[in-house]
């Protein structure tokens, strides 16, 4: 472990280092520059960069405009609006177009907390990988970002990042590689597979290390590549522990839990649980106090362990 | 513009028109009365107008069209072909499986398509994209956008209009291709009565109205854009233009002609044609 810091920090910290070396950069905002960090890129370099005001949907075509013209563009703004604002733009002018836009959406899931349900964008995964073409990265902590926006950025095509947005540990290891489409064993074992994106993967790390101590293999799987996904890492967990739970700050529907459902429903036999927000909204309160309430625990998370293995 | 050449465009008008009729009676679908509203401001545009190299769809220097009306596509392909991005015959692929020419036009899927449309309210955006980037590289080259008259009820246009009169890109116009119909009625009345250019005014633009029928009136509304503001062209049209039981009419905003339309169609053009000669 090497500290800890929000995602969304180090987002904006790596934005300007990546505009040092890729002239082609050009960051977009609407109106949140604060908020999704990305201050310091306008502030070093402010002639490749624009906020286009409270205007998601002209902002998300104007980036596709800037691709055409061979640019690369970032356009940043929070979850609950790219997509959720502007989903027919991406749809559109970004990925039946292919075009080379990353887009990047902090503040996901119940992690808003007080801002409430209209905030809380519980759907923006389930959205995103829908489309096709576009690759879907939700990295889990600071280190993993800043990675994860430079493969995002060298990608030739369409991506959508979710940052997080609260401090948290770096579990991702300093000298690990970030690969598009590639899910990282955090810790292996055989009884059962926790697999994770973003914040929630420090909640299976930690439940991990509780389970060991009671005498249970646990494989842990970081999967912040939603789309692609790590298939052969899915297949082999599938088969070598039978068991799965995945946890995620994002509605049961559309997200990992689906796109892990999905992918191994055709194969072996494998029990699989999802812990997520079900078929409701999220309401205001502090993030941990919504996380407790949606079963987004270590109690919770050894629930399910438990009755997998009974 | 000489009168030979206005008659030369002419001419490709009505062929343009044949051709899209034709594509329309072979394939079953597609949207005559907005694609006819535009063949005029289309032909000057790729003929007279627009730098641009058939052989080099993707040179750097080119000027680009986007057809944020994009069932207009019948007509827009026409007018590609015969300015020579793909072959004539390929129209006749309009709409089929595995065609290049989709019902509504999609980026780079034949040469000279610069843009994904079909669900309204983006050209706008894109077209100020490519124009702010253009400029951020160092290009001249102009970026031309085609939005319908109905298209305006999009709010996203309004966000592109707004974000222009601050950055007033030199590179970018904006045409409006004014038929007054939209698909359930007259757009006064889907979304009332407005002045358009004094709505632009008011948003700092430069508008020029013109007939968008009348190619000497075309070239002198092009003409009449600054350089100093941002620029919309409000081009006078109407649905169904060159076909006289189209003209003004709102079922023929995606109708197919029947038999006895289609020969009528054709009579009308070849009369248009005869009178131009």
């Amino acid at each position: 472990m090497n500290g800890w810091q929000a995602p969304r920090d180090s987002f904006g910290q790596t934005l300007v280092e990546l505009g040092e070396t890729h002239p082609e950069l050009f960051v977009l905002n609407a109106d949140v520059a604060k908020a999704t960090k990305t201050e310091a890129f306008a502030a070093r370099f402010p002639d490749r960069y624009l906020n286009v005001g409270i205007a998601e949907q002209n902002m998300a075509g104007v980036a596709a405009g800037l691709a055409r013209s061979g640019l690369v563009p970032v356009m940043s703004t929070f979850a609950c609006f790219a997509p959720g604002r502007c989903y027919d733009q991406i749809r559109q002018s970004i990925a039946y177009s292919n075009l080379n836009v990353k887009i990047a959406a902090t503040h996901p899931g119940l992690s808003v907390g007080m801002d409430g349900a209209i905030h809380q964008s519980l759907d923006d995964l389930a959205l995103m990988r829908a489309l096709p073409g576009l690759v879907v990265l939700a990295p889990s902590d600071a280190v993993q970002t800043r990675k994860a926006l430079i493969r995002a950025v060298e990608h030739q095509g369409p991506v959508y990042l979710r940052i997080g947005r609260l401090e948290c540990p770096n579990l991702f290891p300093a000298a690990e590689d970030f690969v598009i489409g590639k899910a990282y064993t955090l810790r292996d074992g055989s009884d059962v597979t926790l697999i994770a994106h973003g914040a929630t993967v420090q909640l299976v790390w930690a439940a991990a290390a509780e389970l060991e101590r009671s005498g249970v293999s646990v494989r842990v799987l970081d999967m912040p590549s939603l789309k692609p996904l790590d298939r052969e890492a899915l297949r082999r967990a599938a088969r070598e522990t039978g068991r799965i739970v995945t946890v995620e700050d994002h509605w049961l529907c559309g997200g990992l839990y689906s796109a892990v459902c999905e992918e191994l429903a055709a194969g072996g036999p494998c029990r699989i649980r999802g812990i997520g927000v079900g078929d409701v909204f999220g309401e205001s309160g502090a993030p941990g106090a919504l996380y407790a309430k949606h079963g987004l625990t270590q109690e919770r998370l050894l629930q399910e362990v438990a009755r997998l293995l009974a | 513009m000489e009168e030979t050449r206005i008659k030369e465009l002419q001419r490709l008008a009505i062929a343009v028109r044949r051709d899209a009729l034709r594509v329309q009676q072979t394939v079953g679908s597609g949207h005559l009365g907005g694609a006819f509203s535009a063949v005029e401001l289309l032909i000057y545009l790729y003929f007279q107008r627009m730098r641009l190299d058939p052989a080099r769809p993707d040179w750097p220097e080119r000027d680009s069209f986007i057809l944020s009306k994009g069932h207009a596509a019948i007509g827009y392909y026409s007018v590609l072909a015969r300015r020579g991005f793909f072959p004539h015959a390929e129209l006749d692929s309009y709409r089929q499986l595995g065609s290049r020419l989709q019902g509504h036009t999609q980026l780079d899927a034949a040469p000279g398509i610069e843009a994904s449309t079909g669900s309204l309210g983006q050209g706008y955006s894109f077209g100020l994209g490519i124009a702010l980037g253009n400029r951020k590289q160092g290009r001249q080259n102009t970026v031309y956008v085609m939005v319908g008259d109905g298209e305006l009820d999009e709010g996203q246009v309004w966000e592109a209009v707004r974000l222009q009169s601050r950055l007033k890109l030199a590179g970018l116009v904006l045409i409006v291709d004014d038929n007054q119909l939209q698909l359930d009625d007259y757009t006064r009345n889907v979304n009332g009565a407005a002045d358009l250019a004094a709505v632009f005014r008011a948003f700092g633009f430069h508008p020029v109205p013109t007939d968008g029928h009348d190619f000497a009136a075309i070239e002198r509304a092009f003409a009449a854009l600054r350089p100093d503001r941002p620029n919309v062209i409000i081009a006078r049209t109407v649905k169904g233009k060159g076909i006289s039981f189209m003209e003004d009419r709102i079922e023929w905003h995606a109708q197919k002609v029947n038999e006895a339309e289609y020969r009528q169609a054709l009579e009308e053009l070849r009369q248009q044609e005869v009178a131009l000669a």
